[in-house]
Order: C-alpha cells, then structure tokens, then sequence
C-alpha cells in the first residue's frame, strides 16, 4: 500500500534521512523504530508531503505522492497524526473534528463525527471545550479522532505514547490495535520499542537516517543485538 | 469643570469615534493574530480605499455608505492577491523578508496616489456630514453613530465567518497551529490570504465611515494606522474582541483628553494609555484569542 524506496531528504544543508526504504501492505501494524533524533518525525513530514524530497520515491495505493501538496496526500487517504498532537487549542473539540474533514461535504462530515464520538465516548463529553483544556491523553485521542475523520486508509501515528502515564499507554496502544482490527493500516512510529512490537507485525529500526534492522516483529523481540540495544536486557 | 452633558456627548461622540478605529484595528490584529505579521501596508490599504469612495462620489455620485457594498469586495479581492501573489511569493516565509514586502508595498501606493492625485486634500459634502441626533440635552453626531452601528454589524459579521464557517475556523486553526492544520488539509496560503482579504475588507467599510466626517490625502491612512496599532497592542496582539474593546476604549481617552487638554493634545491620552499597559499589562488588556 505504502512505499517508501531511497528517500532522501533533510533540513537546509543537512541530510537526515539518508536514503531510507520500507513498505506498508493493506492492512498491516508496521512499527518505525529508533531513539530520538534518528529521523522518524523528519520521514513522517516527508510522507505527510511538508518536506520535500531530494530524491527517491515514495508510492501510496500504486501512485507517486511525493510531489503531491499535503492537502493532496490527505485526500489520497495518507493522514498523519503527528508528534505533539497538534490540535487546534483555540478550538473546540468538536471544530477541531470537523477540520478533520475539512474538504468533505457536511452529511459526511456530520457521519464521521458520530463514528469518531463513538469511539471516544470522552470526547463527546467535552465536544464544546475548547480543546486546549484537555488533558495529554484526551488531547491524543483528539488528534486520533481528528486524523479518522477524513476516512484514511493509513494513518500514521508519530508518538502516540509520548507524554502519557502507564495506564494511559496501554490503553492507547490497545486502541491502536481495535483501530487495525477495523482494517485501518497503520504506520506505528516510536519509542517505545516492547509495545509496538507486541502489537505491530513488522517493523523497522531506524538510526541515523538509515533503516538499520528490518523484520517480522515477533523475530525482533527475540533479536538479541536488538533486546542489548533497545531493550537494556 | 463642564457641565455634565457636555462631557457625556464628548464621551459619547469619542465612543462611536473609537468604533472606526477599532475596525481599522480589527483588520491589523486578524492579519497578526494569523500570520504573525505587522502588515505595514494597512495604512496605504485604508488611503487607497477612502480615495475609492471618494471617487465613487465624484464620478458616479454614489453614497459614501452605499459605496462600501461596491468597494468592500473589491478590497478583499485586492487582499487576498496581494497576499497571494505579492506578499507571499517574496517574503520567503522570513517574517523580515514579509515586513519589508508590506513596507514596499505601502511606499508603492502610497506614492502612486501621490502621482495621481497631488497630495491635495479631499473632502466629501454630504447633506448628513453635520447632521446631529438629539437625545435629551445631548446632541450626537449623525454619521458617527452610523459609524458605530455599522462597525458593530461589521463586528458580527467578522465573528460570524470565523466561528461559523469553514474557512473561518481554518483561519482559527492556522493562527494557533500551522503544522496542525497543513496535517489535516488546509492549504495554509490560501487561509494566509483570505485573512489578508478580510482584513483589507474591514478597511472598504471603516473608509466608508469615514469619508463623510474626515478627509482624505494620500497620507490620510498612516495617522489611523498608527492609533489602531496601538489598539491592537492595547487589545493583545492578535485578539479581534480585544481590538474592538480597545479601539472604544481610545476613542473615549481621545475624546476626554481632547475636551480637558485642548484639540490638538486629544491623542496624548492614547499614547499615555499605551505606555501605561506597556509599562503594567504588557500583553494587552485582553489578552489573546482569535
């Protein structure tokens, strides 16, 4: 479905993803691993069409993307619910779903609303709060909700764990997975290395801007470089 | 000390003066409050439009208040090109790069208007200039009343489109989180010059308001420009009900320092205000949210 082949691609003068490739098939948990800094936010941009690509290609349900406009890239069912959220704070939550969809139509757009409300029943709760009053795992289910809404087949979710309390994680990562179990695609991009194994099937190390590991997840939690390095075990 | 209703039609008057002042301050603060930008042009904006509805009396003999409903679209199509296709394209996305652009941009108007039409000033003789409303002991000024009506419907309508629209909680959304809403779809220099749009669209109105108790000349603009950057700052950068409360605000301390200071003092109470908040509320009194 996704395909990511050579990409290359940084800020200003400096290179930082150097020439990375992976590929996402429908209906598949992909987890995109590594510490901070290795570029996994910077891939995210270059897929979500904010950063432009130096070279290499990128492919989504059998059409070139990457010199597609972001808007386009949404419409095209590639949506992405970046790092730190990125909600609209002066919005309500409900304003902030309804740009969700901003292109589509409003019977549409009433329907998604409902889909999204019932599955965070909290955000109905608050749907006329202004959404910077939320709290960190409210704010992520909104981004989430806000990403649904325009009916994507794959969503990227960038650190969806950062910044939650244990509790919160599990149930956020359980969240993940009924999201897959409804066919949603998903790109996992983390930090958290045990959980998004144990719910991705694949997934891809990434350090430095270079995939570095790649494989079925179930082999990597058995990876012994990999439980040393990511692990501590 | 005056008697009282002479310093309550002062204030009054003074109020419905602020009104103009605010829709001018409106636009200013819509554009910053979204595109992070001091819009330098916005004075040139407000002269080209007030010569445009003195042209519409002139030529065509068209009400000052009736030609607002020609000039108002036709500013916010000049706005949103210029901000689309000017501003945008040149400024790099550098906030200096952008200030300067919006700099040359009023040097060029400014000083096209200057070759057009002298630097003579112009006038427009209605019948209703002068016109006054008795209220008790009070007389007020006919044309700035409907200055205040009309600012207060402009008001409305400016909350209307950004809290009832699309595009108007696209403009919200942009203002706060860029990132956020390129994410989602919005095509963020689209949003950058329909704001760019509404404000200029706010200075066709307050022009119209104007005309018939001021004049115009091809500096006319930076004087308002430069009382409604005040508001703005007064108001909280970027916050439109704080523009509007400010913009009342100014016209009542001009008023009242006018009456007790003399004519030509009545701005000193702006910028003593506006020294004040800087000193003790340097956010604004209002604080900011669009």
């Amino acid at each position: 479905m996704l395909e990511v082949r050579n990409v290359r691609t940084g800020y200003g003068e400096t290179e930082i993803l150097r020439g990375v490739n992976l590929t996402v098939a429908e209906g598949e948990i992909v987890a995109v691993l590594g510490s901070n800094g290795v570029g996994k936010s910077t891939l995210n941009m270059a897929l979500s069409g904010i950063l432009p690509l130096w070279s290499g290609e990128i492919e989504f349900t059998g059409k070139r993307i990457d010199r597609l406009s972001p808007a386009e890239i949404v419409e095209a069912g590639l949506v992405q619910v970046p790092e730190g959220r990125k909600i609209f704070p002066n919005l309500t939550v409900e304003e902030n779903l309804e740009l969700g969809n901003y292109r589509g139509d409003r019977s549409r757009r009433k329907a998604m609303v409902a889909d999204v409300y019932a599955t965070f029943g909290r955000l109905k709760e608050r749907r006329r709060q202004y959404a910077g009053t939320l709290s960190g795992g409210e704010q992520q289910m909104l981004a989430i909700g806000r990403g649904m809404m325009s009916g994507p087949r794959l969503l990227i979710l960038d650190e969806p764990s950062l910044g939650l309390s244990p509790l919160l994680v599990e149930e956020m990562f359980g969240l993940i997975g009924r999201l897959a179990g409804e066919g949603l695609t998903i790109l996992l991009v983390e930090q958290n290395v045990i959980q998004s194994l144990e719910i991705a099937s694949r997934a891809y190390i990434l350090e430095n801007g270079e995939v570095v590991v790649e494989g079925a997840a179930r082999d990597l939690r058995e990876d012994s470089r990999l439980r040393q390095a990511y692990l501590g075990l | 000390m005056y008697p009282i209703p002479i310093i309550a039609e002062a204030l009054i008057n003074g109020l419905m003066l602020g009104a103009v002042y605010a829709l001018v301050a409106v636009g200013l603060t819509l554009i910053y409050g979204v595109l992070h930008i001091v819009n330098f042009a916005h004075g040139a904006f407000l002269t080209l439009s007030m010569f445009g509805i003195w042209l519409l009396w002139e030529h065509a003999g068209l009400d000052p208040y009736l030609s607002i409903l020609v000039l108002t679209p036709v500013m916010f199509g000049l706005g949103y090109a210029v901000q689309r296709f000017i501003i945008g394209p040149a400024g790099h996305g550098r906030d200096n790069s952008i200030l300067l652009v919006t700099l040359g941009i009023s040097i060029i108007i400014e000083n096209g208007l200057l070759v057009v039409f002298k630097s003579d000033t112009r006038t427009i003789a209605t019948d209703y200039g002068f016109r006054v409303i008795e209220i008790g002991p009070l007389l007020l000024s006919w044309p700035r009343a409907v200055g205040f009506l009309v600012t207060m419907a402009t008001a409305v309508v400016v909350w209307l489109i950004l809290n009832r629209t699309d595009a108007g909680k696209a403009i919200r959304a942009v203002a706060k989180e860029k990132l956020g809403a390129r994410l989602v779809g919005i095509d963020v220099n689209h949003i950058y010059a329909l704001t760019f749009a509404l404000g200029s669209a706010c200075l066709a109105v307050a022009a119209g308001l104007l005309m018939p108790v001021f004049y115009v000349n091809p500096q006319t603009g930076g004087a308002f420009v430069l009382v409604a950057f005040t508001i703005v700052v007064l108001g909280g950068m970027g916050s439109v009900t704080g523009a509007l409360l400010g913009g009342l605000l100014i016209g009542v301390v001009e008023a009242a320092s006018s009456l007790f200071l003399g004519d030509s003092l009545g701005q000193i109470g702006i910028f003593l205000l506006f020294i004040l908040v800087l000193l003790f509320k340097p956010t604004g009194l209002f604080g900011a949210r669009i």
